[in-house]
C-alpha cells in the first residue's frame, strides 16, 4: 500500500504561534504525520496553531475526522486552532461538517495571525 | 572521434516588453478588473480537486420526502451535527473484519451500498433514496428501542467514493458525528470496516449510551458486518471491535440539544399516534 501523499511543515511565527503548511492529500492515513507536526508545533509553548491549507489537493471524510481529533488535542492544551488557504470547495466542506464552528477560517495568513492573537 | 553536435534544446523566447499603453480610462479599468475576476473564477472551477463530486453539497437544514412504511419524523428541517456539536464523551469505535482475498475493496463497498438496508439487524429499518447511497441523499431510519417503540430519525450521506462512504447524523439522533464504511486491501485479504466518530447528542442519550447503549451499538455493527461477510461469501469471520475514548470531557454547552431528542419525540409520537390518526381522518372527511 502507498504511504500518505502529504507533507506538513511547521513554522514558528513569533513566540506562541505555529503555522503548519499542509501540502497534498489529507486522509486518515496521514494521522501520524499530522500528530507529529502537532507535537513539533506545540513543543515550544505554542498557544496558537494555524493550519495552512493552500496546498491541499484532496481530502476525504477520514481527513475531516482526523482534524476533529486534532481539535480535541488542541482544546485539551487550551490552544487556539485556526485555518486559512481553503479553496471555496474545502471551505464548504468545513461548513457542511460544521467544523468551521470550532476552527475559525481566515482568508490569508496575515488575517489568521491577527485573528488568533485576539 | 569527435562527438556529433547535439541539437540545442529549444529555449523559450525571452519575454518582450509590452509596448507602453496610455492609461486606461475609469470605466475600462472596471471592465478589465471584472474580466480578471471572471478568469480567476473560471481557472478555479477548472482545477476542482478530484474529491469534488464525492462530497455532498452544503445544506443548512435537511429536506426529505416521505417514504412508504416509514414514520419519517424528526428529520426534515433538522441541522446536521458533527462531534463538535455533540454533548457526551467522544468515542472512536472501529468494527473490522476480513472477507478473503477474492473480493476487491471496490466490490465490497459496491455490495455494501447496494444492500445496505438488508444488512441491518432485524427490527431496524433504513429507507434510503432510490438512487442508492450518493452524496447529499437523506435516509430515514426506524430503530427498535424496545417496548414496541420505534425511534424515528435519519442520516445524511456526507461522502461517497468507490471504496468508502460516510453518513452524518441530524439533530436529535442518538449521536452527533459520522460513521465511515470502508474497505481496503491488506497483504493477505480485503478488510471491511465501519468506524464511528461520535458524541452522544445530549445528556439523556449520554446516560442511555453509558448504561447499555454502547453495548447495543457494538452488537448492531458486529451483526451488520457479519451479514455483509456472508453476502460476500466470507461467513463465520470474527468481527474485531476497537473502542477509543478520544475525549473524556462532556460539552455541557450543548446540553440543550435535548430539545431535539428523537427518542423522547418518538415516544410522544407513538403515544399520540391514535389521536393523530383520528385527526387526519376527520380532516380528510371534512
Amino acid at each position: 500500500m502507498d504511504g500518505p501523499m502529504v507533507t506538513m511543515d511547521v513554522r514558528h511565527v513569533g513566540d506562541a504561534v505555529a503555522v503548519v503548511d499542509i501540502k497534498g492529500e489529507v486522509t486518515s492515513a496521514c494521522e501520524p504525520i499530522l500528530m507529529s507536526a502537532y507535537e513539533e508545533a506545540g513543543g515550544q509553548g505554542t498557544s496558537r496553531l494555524v493550519l495552512n491549507f493552500a496546498g491541499l489537493e484532496y481530502m476525504n471524510s477520514g481527513g475531516i475526522g482526523m482534524l476533529v481529533t486534532l481539535l480535541v488535542r488542541a482544546n485539551r492544551q487550551r490552544q487556539k486552532l485556526a485555518a486559512y488557504g481553503l479553496s471555496d470547495h474545502y471551505r464548504e466542506i468545513f461548513e457542511l461538517t460544521r467544523l468551521d464552528e470550532a476552527i475559525t477560517i481566515y482568508d490569508n495568513e496575515a488575517s489568521a495571525l491577527v485573528g488568533v492573537a485576539t | 572521434m569527435a562527438e556529433p553536435a547535439r541539437p540545442e534544446p529549444a529555449r523559450p523566447e525571452p519575454a518582450r516588453p509590452e509596448p507602453a499603453r496610455p492609461e486606461a480610462a475609469g470605466p475600462e479599468r472596471v471592465t478589465s478588473a471584472e474580466q480578471i475576476e471572471v478568469s480567476i473564477r473560471e481557472a478555479q472551477s477548472e482545477v476542482l480537486p478530484r474529491d469534488a463530486g464525492r462530497w455532498a453539497a452544503k445544506v443548512d437544514r435537511l429536506e426529505v420526502e416521505q417514504r412508504a412504511g416509514m414514520r419519517g419524523t424528526n428529520v426534515a428541517g433538522r441541522r446536521l451535527t458533527g462531534p463538535v456539536q455533540g454533548f457526551g464523551k467522544m468515542w472512536q469505535k472501529t468494527y473490522r473484519m476480513t472477507v478473503g482475498d477474492t473480493v476487491t475493496p471496490e466490490a465490497a463497498i459496491a455490495t455494501w451500498k447496494a444492500h445496505f438496508p438488508e444488512l441491518w439487524p432485524k427490527g431496524n429499518r433504513f429507507a434510503g433514496a432510490l438512487t442508492g447511497i450518493s452524496p447529499g441523499d437523506v435516509a430515514l431510519l426506524d430503530l427498535a428501542i424496545g417496548g414496541g417503540v420505534k425511534l424515528s430519525t435519519g442520516v445524511f450521506v456526507l461522502y461517497a467514493d468507490d471504496d468508502s462512504f460516510t453518513l452524518m447524523t441530524p439533530q436529535g439522533h442518538m449521536f452527533a458525528g459520522w460513521i465511515t464504511f470502508s474497505a481496503e486491501r491488506t497483504p493477505s485479504a480485503t478488510a471491511v470496516q465501519a468506524q464511528v466518530l461520535m458524541r452522544a447528542n445530549d445528556p439523556l442519550y449520554e446516560v442511555a449510551m453509558t448504561f447499555g447503549g454502547h453495548r447495543k451499538e457494538d452488537q448492531f455493527w458486529a451483526q451488520t458486518l457479519t451479514a455483509l461477510g456472508e453476502k460476500l461469501g466470507a461467513g463465520g469471520t470474527e468481527v474485531q471491535t476497537r473502542t477509543v475514548c478520544v475525549d473524556s470531557k462532556r460539552q455541557w454547552r450543548n446540553a440543550r440539544n435535548i430539545w431535539h431528542n428523537s427518542m423522547v419525540r418518538s415516544v410522544l409520537q407513538t403515544l399520540a399516534a391514535p389521536v393523530t390518526a383520528l385527526r387526519r381522518r376527520a380532516h380528510s372527511a371534512g
